[in-house]
């Protein structure tokens, strides 16, 4: 049998995305806001006839005009138009069961398109639940193409839809395609409503828990505590819940050390061993709980449907700066990392907006600096208690703010001047509060996990090694300086002594660029290598006994700026489709960067610390 | 009336929409409001500003106050 093409098309967050993972086994990320998916994403599977189904997965779109980037994307592929695509031979169109009502006119817009195409009443468990009662059979025979009712996550919830699919491809072929004239939206919604006055049989108000949940989410005063006070949790908890783990990994990773230190005979390979390899990755695995718990709330808060009232409540707040509430998703999605922030731009609609959010998006503090913090925050500043609070997780929650305050500002400034351009509207669909999915919960904190244990056994396995030969070597060396590394970073340190940073971080700062933890690793190695052999103590120690206090200060400053690692940088390419400002990103990072790190270095010598 | 002038909780029927701005009238269709359907303001955003959460059938959306002005509305007979 030949195979064919099928596209998932819909409004955004009528689960699409949560489809094609299910009748692929792909590994889309879901989740409860409009505007998750913003590129499509292809996977196949096979009919229970045995016909192989090629199906994209596509941004959610409410009807045929589009107006931001995901839109468009969604559309030019459903026409065929994107090169080296071919158009879908069909449809499945999804509309969320519940909101039926509201939604149906996209389906009839699609219909209009005269392409193949089958209906799926996507979630009608939770809509039966609130007690919604459609005449399935009724819409279907109405509206003259299949209506299958579904429940995307669960396999049986599946069945319906591929029972039939056979059957409705086969009377595909013969079909003449011949999209109708341009549409008037008025009289295709009023078509909608009179179709779903016929078939919704019962109607109840609202979805009661969201009604209830949100009269206190959204309480005009309560609300924006209740924000801070999960933010500030979230910090707390990243802070010290994981640290019993860490002491673990710590301890677990230093006895390896020094078992290999004494099993293994004097020479190279123990070097290489103890002080570049384990040194240098074991310094950043250390941080593996830290990014496990930050993720379990980053995805809770996904998948719940806070997200999208975080973003209305943060409206008033943008509306000033001059940018849309629909930034705040993008931007909250960089403190896990910048580049998916980054990509979900896509789904602001104003070019301008989109831009200035891509350019502020690497000021949110990702998920690889949580490690270069807590490495300096354990070793300088004591945990003592401030009230209810912990001084250690007040100064980590403090770096965060400073980078959501230097991107407004920076925001407001863009604005103002070089990206003016008038303020666009705020038109955001709020989703009902899910549970979340465990299956999906899992795997997306798995591929997290992952993404971070790849990159501990690739790049920071590589630069550790690169390193490792750069400090050790020429053996003659007698200190860093005179090693390869040394000389290397000398000519570096020049430019960053006057904000107090010494040759091992000047060191630790080029590969840093690969991935911000991989300096880190780096710093690990550098001093490990120095230390020798009675160099038992953590990298905290090791940094609390070579640095003074200003310095991590301004080590701490200059993270909060630093320049994006490559892959951001390469991200910010391809969206902005600018080499311009792609540099003017890095360059306005890079100066801030260095003034930061400038003043807290002197700032705080002056305040005698 | 237009749906900004809307109390919290008090429900309306969206008669059609202000002139003027095609562009964003065809945005709000998009997303659902036609006329007949019925609206109701529930959440206002944070200390009483925009912006502000209405239910539509049986459907969330949050506007700001400029896009809720372009929406006229009568407010029904019958309150809850």
């Amino acid at each position: 049998m030949t195979g064919l093409r099928l596209a998932l098309v819909g409004a955004p967050n009528s689960g699409k995305s949560t489809l094609f993972n299910g009748l692929t086994g792909g590994r889309a990320k879901v989740a409860n806001f409009p505007g998750v998916t913003v590129e499509t994403r292809a996977g196949r599977f096979q009919t229970p006839e045995g016909r192989d189904v090629d199906l994209v997965d596509l941004p959610g779109i409410y009807g045929l005009n589009a107006r931001s980037m995901d839109e468009r994307v969604a559309l030019s592929m459903m026409r065929g138009e994107v090169e080296g695509e071919a158009a879908p031979d069909g449809l499945i169109v999804l509309i969320d069961a519940a909101n039926l009502r509201t939604h149906l006119h996209t389906v009839l817009q699609m219909r209009s398109l005269n392409v193949p195409m089958i209906v799926a009443l996507n979630m009608i468990d939770l809509a039966e639940r609130d007690g919604l009662k459609i005449d399935i059979a009724g819409l279907e025979q109405k509206l003259g193409v299949p209506v299958i009712p579904t429940c995307a996550p669960r396999k049986a919830g599946r069945e319906g839809l591929l029972d039939r699919l056979d059957g409705e491809i086969r009377n595909w072929a013969d079909r003449p395609r011949n999209p109708s004239d341009d549409l008037n939206l008025q009289t295709v919604q009023r078509d909608a409503r009179k179709l779903a006055a016929d078939v919704i049989l019962e109607e109840p108000v609202m979805n009661r828990a969201t009604r209830a949940i949100d009269g206190v989410v959204l309480h005009p005063v309560a609300g924006p505590f209740i924000l801070a006070a999960i933010l500030f949790f979230i910090f707390q908890a990243v802070f010290t819940w994981a640290t019993p783990f860490m002491d673990l990994i710590e301890g677990g990773i230093g006895l390896l050390g020094v078992t290999l230190g004494t099993v293994l005979p004097e020479g190279w390979v123990h070097d290489l061993l103890v002080d570049g390899i384990i040194a240098g990755v074991g310094s950043v695995m250390v941080f593996l709980p830290q990014i496990v718990f930050l993720f379990i709330f980053i995805l809770l808060l996904e998948a719940s449907g806070y997200m999208a009232r975080a973003a209305v409540m943060m409206d008033e707040l943008m509306l000033r700066v001059g940018l849309n509430g629909r930034a705040f998703i993008p931007l909250l999605s960089s403190f896990a990392c910048a580049i998916p922030g980054i990509m979900s731009a896509r789904t602001i609609a104003n070019e301008r907006d989109r831009l200035t959010t891509i350019l502020v998006a690497p000021l949110m503090t990702c998920s690889a600096r949580l490690p270069v913090y807590t490495l300096i925050i354990a070793a300088f500043i004591p945990p003592t208690r401030v009230g209810f609070f912990n001084l250690q997780g007040l100064v980590m929650f403090g770096l965060y703010i400073i980078g959501v305050i230097s991107a407004v500002v920076i925001a407001f400034v863009l604005k103002q001047t070089i990206v003016k351009g008038q303020t666009q509207s705020l038109i955001l669909e709020l989703p009902s509060y899910k549970l979340p999915n465990p299956q999906d919960f899992l795997l997306g904190l798995w591929m997290r996990v992952a993404a971070f244990l790849k990159r501990a056994g690739t790049i920071i396995l590589g630069t550790s090694i690169v390193l490792w030969f750069l400090t050790s070597y020429p053996s003659s060396a007698g200190t860093l300086r005179e090693s390869f590394a040394g000389q290397i970073g000398w000519v570096l340190q020049k430019f960053l002594a006057p904000i107090g940073f010494n040759l091992e971080i000047a060191i630790a700062l080029v590969p840093g660029l690969a991935a911000r933890e991989v300096a880190i690793g780096a710093l690990g190695t550098v001093y490990a290598v120095q230390g020798g052999e009675e160099n038992v103590m953590g990298l905290a120690e090791t940094l609390q006994s070579a640095w003074s206090l200003p310095t991590a200060l301004a080590f701490l400053a200059w993270y909060i700026f630093a320049p994006q690692c490559l892959a951001t940088l390469a991200t910010a390419r391809r969206e902005t489709n600018s080499w311009g400002w792609t540099a003017f990103m890095f360059g306005y990072l890079f100066a801030l960067a260095y003034v930061a790190a400038g003043l807290t270095y002197h700032g705080t010598r002056l305040m005698g610390l | 009336m237009t749906l900004d002038q809307l109390g919290q909780h008090e429900i309306a029927q969206v008669l059609g929409f202000a002139p003027g701005n095609e562009v964003l009238v065809a945005q709000l269709r998009e997303i659902g409001f036609a006329e007949t359907d019925e609206v109701e303001l529930m959440h206002t955003g944070p200390f009483g500003a925009g912006p502000f959460c209405y239910r539509l059938n049986r459907t969330l959306i949050a506007l700001r106050q400029a896009e809720a002005a372009h929406i006229l509305v009568e407010r029904s007979e019958a309150q809850k």
